[in-house]
């Protein structure tokens, strides 16, 4: 049995036998030591793939409009984004940029670029690198606090105008249990040793 | 259980931060530069200058705290009638039109998180200065809640966003962000990276240390 480590107390133990779907817990610290999940590298690019069609849909489409005395303003995902930019408040935009578009949009452009050529028994050029950014990217991609956020943001408006959502309001909506599912069926460790079979 | 656990635990080994791979480290080579043979990143056996880098953000963050909730995060113009928002503000608003549920959710993502983070970061970090052997399993589990909870105070800036974004129509309505969003943002940031700073395996350096 090969060794793994506790990454959060360092304990070094043999690998237990995890049915799939189960987890094991580190005795001495009681934090997670991993998910088994066997069909992880199918089932996530399963889920990738819906992902990222619904990416794509949330960004291109109109996300909500805002009618008010027969004045309409519409915007896009990222209009928030520009407008914060157009008010001098660069550093704020350049965050909001960063965890609702650019961190969750690039984890799902590389995690389709790791898992597809695992998929069909090759590796990528540089799937190494672009896994361990998956992992790195993963505090900042928030679009599901962003979900809240626009929810907070609509009942403060509703006695103010008309709220219209667009299509991509739903899309970005569905996107977010599609993320969670597919990072709760990641299990890092086989896809690391499916990457460095084939060295 | 035990037994076995301390017999690997003083094995000399390290653990990649990425990938997990445990590697042995061969004698004399505990100090020297590690590349880890799985994924390429290099190895730190504990995360390098953890402590005094999360204190420098836990001070930092404290700091920008204060103006993030006296400054208004953002100025909403109604009819021509300009009117400051605090964070504070913005869950009056909400808990006195009826929506106590979402009043609540902001009102603990804003105040109460950012503020039992920077708490629990600054205990953590005492603890392990002072070599603490108290409760190490908790401390462990307040650690896992500060890193899962950090992201959800980005709620308050999310909301400044949307609303920035839909409301431009001049005089009649409009909304611009102010200074307190930068100052909240930063609050975020600078809390972010101190958990990510902390490394959890110093709390149990202490009790090993004691039992080897």
């Amino acid at each position: 049995m090969p060794l793994i480590g506790c990454h959060e107390c360092d304990a070094v133990i043999e690998e237990p036998i995890v049915p799939d779907g189960g987890a094991a817990i580190c005795r001495r610290c009681g934090g997670t030591l991993f998910r088994r999940h066997r069909k992880t590298v199918e089932t996530t690019l399963a889920l990738m793939l819906s992902a990222a069609i619904l990416f794509l849909v949330a960004n291109a489409f109109p996300f909500l409009a805002f009618e008010i005395q027969g004045q309409l303003s519409q915007t896009t995902l990222r209009s928030g984004v520009v407008s914060l930019w157009q008010q001098d408040q660069h550093a704020v935009a350049a965050l909001v940029l960063l965890t609702t578009i650019v961190a969750p949009g690039v984890q799902i452009g590389l995690l389709l670029w790791v898992l597809m050529p695992i998929h069909l028994g090759r590796r990528s050029w540089g799937a190494i690198s672009a896994f361990r950014w998956v992992e790195r990217l993963h505090p900042w991609a928030m679009m599901d606090v962003f979900l809240i956020g626009i929810l907070v943001a609509l009942v403060k408006l509703s006695d103010m105008a008309e709220i219209i959502p667009g299509i991509a309001l739903w899309a970005f909506a569905l996107l977010i249990p599609l993320m969670a599912s597919a990072f709760a069926f990641l299990d890092p460790e086989i896809v690391w040793r499916r990457l460095e079979v084939r060295r | 259980m035990t037994a076995s656990l301390a017999s690997f635990t003083n094995r000399p080994h390290a653990q990649c931060e990425v990938c997990n791979l445990v590697m042995s480290v061969p004698r004399g080579l505990e100090a020297a530069p590690l590349a880890c043979s799985r994924c390429h990143a290099a190895v730190h056996r504990r995360k390098p200058e953890s402590l005094s880098r999360t204190w420098a953000f836990v001070i930092a963050a404290a700091i920008c705290y204060v103006p993030a909730n006296l400054y208004p995060i953002m100025t909403v113009t109604r009819f021509g009638r300009p009117e400051s928002n605090t964070i504070l503000s913005g869950v009056v608003f909400l808990f006195e039109h009826g929506m106590w549920p979402l009043a609540l959710i902001v009102f603990v993502a804003s105040v109460v998180v950012p503020l039992l983070k920077l708490v629990g970061l600054v205990g953590l970090v005492v603890s392990v200065q002072r070599r603490s052997r108290w409760r190490p399993r908790d401390r462990a589990s307040l650690y896992r809640a500060v890193e899962a909870v950090g992201r959800w105070s980005m709620v308050d800036i999310y909301v400044v966003t949307v609303l920035v974004a839909l409301v431009h129509l001049g005089s009649l309505a409009s909304v611009e962000a102010e200074a307190g969003a930068f100052f909240f943002g930063a609050v975020v940031v600078l809390t972010l990276l101190a958990s990510q700073s902390f490394d959890p395996r110093l709390i149990w350096d202490a009790i090993e240390a004691d039992d080897g």
